[in-house]
């Protein structure tokens, strides 16, 4: 049996997408168990079994919530000794690549971060696809030494549902003191805004310098199509906008079916969070602004007058 | 209050990034090569700390070839104190693991309280060098601040997550990674020009660190790269001036790719 370990992402027991999409890799590998640290496993088993999880390892410790990253790693690392799996899976989060850069060490096995794809290579070995250099090139690569661990960014797939026993097994861990070093002294959770999630949606609607700080158009059509919001950099270093929302190189990396781009110049920074989008449309005032030449389909104009109007018309066909 | 801050000569994201044919690493050689964007971040916060410390000294350390000099010599115009450049053949193709090991030993005959880091190199975009130094070190990691302050020994970030924002703190010495929600830095001065010509930089090789050959470069490498390939550049589509009906317009488009 060739197991494959998926680190779940969730928050007190809620799962996010991007473990699902790793189930799904964790399929075309071997069998996929699924580890779940912290507390909450209770309400996340019937939706990792929903996506063929054949096993669900539990461990919980304080520590995981009360100091940064290094107890997940140790419990990990103490996982995989005992489990010998033929992979590890990460979700591409803040924490699960730091978890996964100390597991690689603990463990003396290769990493691979952010890939794009998996596939099983010819002798079924994970084969990774990322893509570099602001989405310029792929590089096919996989890990030569130890117990592959790979991190994996959203919506590198489309989850698939499949049945999986997701049979609990708890297991214990010990945490040293080496790994209660850096105390969480507060945690702020960041309220849902009802929209889907940036990476994780199908459509974004972005805005830039152009929007002179007013979201409100971007907004209503990012609602009219159902899509996230993103935002470049220059609108969150001008406080219009959170961090989080900040699309480019040092915010997220995005690659939805459909990506607007609305007062954004397009400067290497952006493209390199949204370059590899499927269908990339734009609207500027600038007629010479290098986002037009990423676009499927350009609009130079005033986005405070051509999104509403935009808005309106999928409205009006929405009925 | 000793600082050592870790930075990376990388080639120049604005240019054309490639890879060298023969064995896939980056090619550092046919691009035009700076102090990565995102450690200035660090070397700011390093000079920062410093300034608000009574006897502090910044040494900025980089591992490279003879080129990364370029980034050691930038910081020392910003305001470090001294440069320490770990350059040996033998590193190149170094993956992360190894990198990560030269660096930490390095730092280990180095007198530090912080080792401070940007959130990523701008070339390899893998973000774990700073984690794997904690690990390797042995000591707190208190990495991706946006927000970083640093009182007598302890230092305190502000995280902000995929999900949340966590106020992190632990007490030095510790490893700490800085984002560029963190100010902007400071350029050099022509004073700190000039003051910079005449600030040691150490030149260190493998052998200095009781790094063997053998745990570094391209062959030891835990990961391999078969192949890379440039993507096609994506064909310029349609471009319409908005004359009363740009909005109207885009909505078509959008309904013949079906998105409507």
């Amino acid at each position: 049996m060739t197991e494959i370990l998926v680190l779940v992402d969730h928050v007190d027991g809620a799962v996010r997408k991007p473990t699902f999409e790793l189930l799904t890799l964790a399929r075309r590998l071997g069998e996929p168990s699924a580890v779940f640290l912290g507390s909450g496993s209770e309400q996340a088993k019937d939706s990792l079994a929903g996506y063929g999880a054949e096993k669900v390892y539990v461990a919980d410790d304080p520590a995981f919530g009360d100091f940064l990253v290094a107890p997940k790693a140790e419990a990990l690392a103490q996982l995989v000794e005992s489990a010998s799996p033929a992979a590890v899976l990460i979700p591409s989060s803040t924490e699960g690549k730091e978890i996964a850069g100390r597991l690689a060490i603990k463990i003396e096995s290769g990493l691979i971060t952010d890939a794009v794809d998996i596939v099983a290579g010819a002798d079924g070995a994970p084969e990774t696809t990322q893509s570099v250099f602001a989405g310029n090139h792929t590089v096919t690569a996989s890990v030569t030494k130890g117990t592959p661990i790979i991190t994996v960014k959203p919506n590198a797939v489309t989850p698939e549902q499949a049945t999986g026993a997701a049979s609990v097994e708890t297991f214990d861990v010990t945490i040293s003191d080496a790994a209660k070093t850096a105390r969480v002294v507060e945690r702020k959770e960041r309220k849902a805004t009802g929209r889907p999630e940036l990476t994780e949606a199908s459509i974004v609607v972005s805005g830039g310098r152009g929007t002179g700080g007013n979201f409100e158009p971007i907004e209503a059509f990012a609602d009219s199509l159902g899509a996230a919001v993103g935002a470049s950099r220059a609108v969150v270093d001008s406080g219009w906008y959170p961090h989080s929302y900040q699309v480019g190189q040092t915010g997220k990396t995005v690659s939805p079916q459909l990506y607007v781009a609305a007062g954004i110049s397009g400067a290497i920074q952006h493209r390199a969070g949204m370059q590899t989008s499927k269908t990339i449309v734009a609207v500027n005032k600038d007629d010479e602004a290098p986002i037009f030449e990423l676009v499927d389909f350009g609009v130079v104009g005033d986005l405070h007058k051509v999104l509403p109007q935009a808005t309106g018309e999928v409205n009006k066909r929405k009925g | 209050m000793k600082i050592v801050v870790c930075v990376k000569h990388v080639p120049d994201a604005a240019a054309d990034r490639t890879f060298a044919d023969a064995d896939h690493t980056v090619d550092r050689s046919g691009v035009d090569g700076l102090l990565s964007e995102l450690d200035e971040y660090a070397v700011e916060q390093a000079l920062t700390i410093a300034e608000a410390s009574d006897d502090a000294e910044v040494t900025v350390l980089s591992v490279g070839r003879e080129q990364a000099a370029d980034a050691i010599r930038k910081a020392l115009q910003m305001g470090a104190d001294k440069g320490v450049h770990v350059s040996d053949e033998a590193v190149h193709g170094s993956d992360a693991i190894a990198t990560s090991l030269v660096l930490a030993k390095a730092i280990e005959k180095l007198d530090y309280d912080i080792v401070l880091c940007g959130m990523a190199s701008t070339d390899g975009e893998m973000g774990v060098v700073p984690a794997m130094l904690a690990e390797r070190l042995g000591i707190a990691q208190v990495t991706l601040g946006s927000e970083l302050a640093v009182e007598g020994s302890t230092v305190r970030i502000r995280r902000d997550g995929d999900v949340s924002t966590e106020t992190v703190e632990a007490s030095t010495p510790a490893v700490v990674s800085v984002t560029d929600q963190t100010p902007e830095a400071r350029y050099p001065s022509f004073k700190g020009i000039m003051a910079a010509k005449k600030k040691p930089v150490e030149s260190w090789a493998l052998a200095d660190l009781d790094v063997d050959p053998d745990q570094v470069g391209l062959a030891a490498a835990w990961s391999s790269v078969s192949a890379t390939q440039k993507r096609p550049p994506r064909t310029k589509g349609q471009i319409v001036t908005d004359e009363g009906e740009g909005g109207a317009q885009l909505v078509e488009f959008l309904a013949a790719q079906k998105f409507v």
